[in-house]
């Protein structure tokens, strides 16, 4: 809403990832709109607290709706969205430190019910809205506001989480392809369950990984992105063990499982044998 | 000697069948037209440890536990020992003789509970045993307890008849042998059947029953005693089309999710107690800023921290009044009688809808858990409400205005941003001065639509009232009564409304000389509260984790009323 609203004042700096997977959303949601048929404002965007955040507001064209709620709570909020009105399409984005470090405590229960919803963590591996401090996904050693002399923490394992907390659909990609990005995002919308797109989007102010990511042939260094191989068994789990303990980071979808009933579904089918009563006839049963 | 009201005592361990005689015996008398309220403990550990149920039983109805006991029922020697000194002079005790023998106290007579029982051949038939002994102790008759177990065991089972059998001849022999023992208490005065419908239940039951009735769509929790009733009966009871009731993982995530759930448009709701409110404090207060409809239900126990989870207080209060960082002020209603559980349940749905944003309902311990017989409520009176939807087309900004106005729901037109910083009309966050200005004003100017002046004055013309709140009005009642027969000049106030409060009952309390408030707590909380808006109230305070005793109430108000001089020259 940007650009037609000057009184929103939070700007991404200059070369910010955010503004590729803000692409690749807008993207992937007038996809959606195109194969659907549904009106944007079935959308639902559920933001965590974080420079990652904001996007619900820099989104340009056609608004979803959005909620931009505290920091690290996107995934509970998303399932009151979700299991009260089943029919929206509910996208959660959220930082690294929001996702995986404050927010962590959801992240188990939500792969467990399979609640089907989509989530997309912009990994920059800092803190970018508080100003550089370390993350979760930092790496040991590094040089921050918060570990002046290197992080003491081993750092967290994002894709290797999500499939031991047995998310259904578990995809990385880049914020600088934001087509192949959108992709997996319309991908894990269409996903009955719970799909994890996990993004590297890098932080050019306070931990610049482009380099990292692309490689730098005149520095001799190779990238840490690389394609999934086409042979790749994204069903098979201990395929996508293998995958994500390799050295780099894959682009693609590593695991997905469709044969798990997602949490409506589940619901639907054990609720189904509860006897439904009327306030009168519950009120009946405490009569005398 | 005539009767009208007694009170049982049933003590022992958990599992013994303490509970269960309780409210068999309350039971039992409301279905012949008495009133029964039972005060249940928690024995602190799962199986076994001591625990106690007392039930009163009364011609009229009942506003409190009752101060002293009339009848012990002892099933240990423990029990005995525990509870002995509360029974009043000229009581009885009761004790299981198959457990343990007593000799030298002459007020007390053993009644071999297991051995008649199983003489029925029906071992549990233990608790009709106890029945029987009491109704000849007020001299009820046995066509009463008859009429009972046909109630509760006619169920068209091939050996209903054996079952029924075996219980009224428990209900004989126990009977039977307490006459034996030469006891008696007096005469219960029959009872009058109301004329109006009624139903039996606990607190939190009645809260759940208003829920439903307002048209609650959706309900999370995590367990907490004594709130994970609410729980287990939202899983049970609210299912079919678009309903849902489910168990998270932590309190942060029942806020959160039913934050979720209201901004979708769903009338939500959770339940806890002080840890879990704790643990909301945060999703409250975004729930004001971005304007959600919601409930949360504060069943109160002692705390803070971990507490007394197994006992009732009432010290929440400043919690729910101040319950989140910030300016913000969320509308808290507090519950004092299981009737009120259930119209103050349908009352914070209503609110939450007209108001968009948190309502707060507190109740406690002590009614969560009671039994009591009340007035069925008549659903043609509940009327839901329904928060102001938008329905028109794109380009509507959500936050216009200084004013409650439309809110869009998702998957219509009016997509906007629910926004917990600080936002422009469009949910946008911005920092300009005149923004923070006018959101301010328009969260607050909502609050207005919740003024209402109910509540109830009783002697409004005394320069020194009563004003208890929540679950302490019974006991207050009771003792304002009282009070009034031994000519105290003293009033009496009351409402559910704790805030905002009605406007007219603020005016009116500011003209008096002292307000009381019993209240169980340290502190005073509300009547801090009260003057910190005007009122010259001071607290009875009392904090043991147990309801206060009538008694103490009237001691304490005379000496206050005496130590009041002019108002005794006005009276
Ligand atoms: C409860 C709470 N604690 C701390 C903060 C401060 N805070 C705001 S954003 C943030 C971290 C953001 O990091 P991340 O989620 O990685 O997002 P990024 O800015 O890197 O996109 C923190 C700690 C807060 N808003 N709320
Ligand atoms: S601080 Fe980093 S993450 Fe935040 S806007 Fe700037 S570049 Fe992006
Ligand atoms: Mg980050």
């Amino acid at each position: 809403m940007s650009k037609k609203n000057p009184e929103y004042d939070f700007k991404w700096c200059p070369g910010c990832g955010d503004f590729g997977v803000r692409r690749a959303i807008e993207f992937a949601m007038i996809n959606r709109l195109e194969e659907t048929g549904l009106p944007m404002e079935n959308n639902v965007v559920v933001a965590g607290i974080g420079c990652s955040g904001n996007l619900v507001h820099l989104l340009e064209g056609q608004q979803p709706y959005g909620f931009h709620g505290i920091h690290g709570r996107t995934l509970p909020v998303a399932m009151g969205v979700k299991m009260a009105r089943p029919e929206l399409n509910v996208l959660v984005v959220a930082g690294d430190g929001d996702f995986l470090s404050i927010g962590g405590e959801h992240i188990g229960p939500q792969a467990a019910r399979n609640l089907n919803i989509c989530a997309v963590v912009m990994d920059n591996g800092v803190y970018g809205l508080t100003k550089g401090q370390s993350s979760p996904t930092t790496q040991l050693g590094t040089v921050t506001s918060s570990t002046p002399y290197g992080k003491i923490e081993a750092e967290a394992d994002p894709l290797e989480l999500y499939l031991t907390l047995g998310a259904t659909f578990i995809a990385s990609g880049f914020s600088g392809q934001p087509r192949e990005l959108a992709k997996l995002i319309n991908q894990g919308m269409d996903h009955e369950g719970f799909a994890m797109v996990h993004v590297q989007s890098p932080c050019t102010t306070y931990n610049d990984t482009y380099e990292l990511m692309k490689g730098n042939a005149r520095k001799g260094i190779e990238p840490l992105m690389y394609d999934i191989p086409e042979e790749h068994d994204a069903s098979d789990k201990g395929a996508a063990y293998n995958l994500v303990q390799q050295r780099g980071m894959p682009v693609g979808i590593i695991y997905k499982d469709e044969t798990r009933p997602s949490l409506q579904q589940r619901v639907d089918e054990i609720k189904a044998k509860a006897p439904r009563r009327s306030v009168e006839e519950l009120m009946d049963s405490f009569a005398f | 000697m005539q009767m009208r009201d007694f009170v049982v005592r049933f003590a022992g361990e958990g599992g013994q069948g303490v509970v269960t005689s309780a409210e068999g015996l309350a039971q039992a008398s409301t279905q012949v037209g008495y009133h029964a309220l039972t005060y249940a403990t928690f024995p602190s550990q799962i199986l076994g440890g001591p625990t106690w149920t007392q039930a009163r039983i009364s011609v009229d109805p009942i506003l409190s536990a009752g101060d002293d006991v009339d009848v012990l029922v002892a099933f240990n020697r423990e029990a005995y020992d525990t509870h002995r000194e509360d029974v009043r002079e000229g009581g009885l005790v009761i004790y299981n003789s198959n457990d343990f023998d007593l000799e030298g106290d002459d007020r007390s007579y053993g009644l071999p509970v297991d051995e008649l029982a199983r003489s029925t051949g029906n071992n549990r038939a233990a608790n009709m045993v106890i029945m029987g002994a009491l109704a000849h102790l007020v001299n009820m008759p046995q066509a009463y307890l008859e009429q009972f177990v046909e109630a509760r065991f006619r169920r068209g089972r091939a050996n209903d008849d054996e079952i029924i059998d075996s219980n009224n001849l428990a209900l004989k022999l126990g009977r039977d042998e307490s006459a034996s023992s030469g006891f008696s208490l007096g005469d219960l005065t029959p009872p009058a059947m109301p004329e109006y419908p009624q139903i039996m239940l606990k607190g939190n039951e009645a809260i759940c029953l208003g829920a439903l009735a307002a048209g609650l769509d959706f309900y999370v929790g995590y367990p907490i005693s004594p709130a994970t009733t609410i729980l287990v009966f939202m899983e049970r009871n609210l299912v079919g089309e678009g309903k849902f009731a489910y168990q998270v993982s932590s309190e942060i995530e029942s806020i959160t999710t039913i934050l979720g759930a209201g901004y979708a448009g769903k009338k939500a709701m959770t339940a806890t107690a002080g840890p879990g409110f704790s643990l909301m404090s945060e999703g409250l207060g975004l729930g004001w800023m971005a304007e959600i409809p919601l409930v949360v239900v504060d069943v109160q126990r002692g705390g803070p921290a971990t507490g007394l989870p197994t006992k009732t207080e009432q010290s929440d209060l400043l919690a729910c009044m101040y319950p989140a960082h910030g300016d913000v002020k969320l509308p808290v209603i507090a519950v004092g009688t299981v009737e009120e559980c259930f119209f103050g349940a349908v009352k914070a749905l209503n609110w939450a809808e007209r108001y968009q944003g948190p309502v707060i309902l507190m109740t406690e311990m002590a009614l969560a858990e009671r039994v009591q017989n009340i007035h069925r409520p008549d659903l043609s009176k509940v009327q839901p409400e329904r928060r102001l939807v938008y329905d028109g087309s794109n380009g509507y900004n959500r936050y216009q205005g200084y004013e409650l106005s439309p809110m869009p729901l998702p998957g219509s037109p009016g997509a906007y941003v629910a926004n917990g910083s600080e936002h422009d009309e469009m949910g946008d966050t911005t920092h300009l001065p005149s923004r923070h200005i006018q959101m301010t004003e328009r969260r607050f100017s909502k609050l207005k639509l919740l003024e209402e002046n109910e509540y109830e004055a009783d002697n409004a013309d005394e320069a020194v009232v009563m004003m208890p709140w929540g679950g302490s009005k019974g006991p207050a009642l009771e003792a304002y009564n009282q009070l009034r027969e031994q000519n105290v000049p003293v009033g009496w106030y009351y409402t559910m409304l704790l805030s905002p409060l009605p406007p007219a009952l603020l005016e009116e309390l500011k003209q008096k000389e002292l307000v009381i408030v019993p209240e169980l707590n340290y502190q005073g909380q509300f009547s801090g509260i009260l003057r910190s808006q005007g009122v010259n109230a001071v607290s009875i305070t009392q904090y043991t984790g147990l309801p206060f005793k009538v008694r103490d109430l009237v001691e304490r108000i005379t000496e206050m009323t005496n130590s009041h001089p002019k108002e005794m020259v006005r009276a």
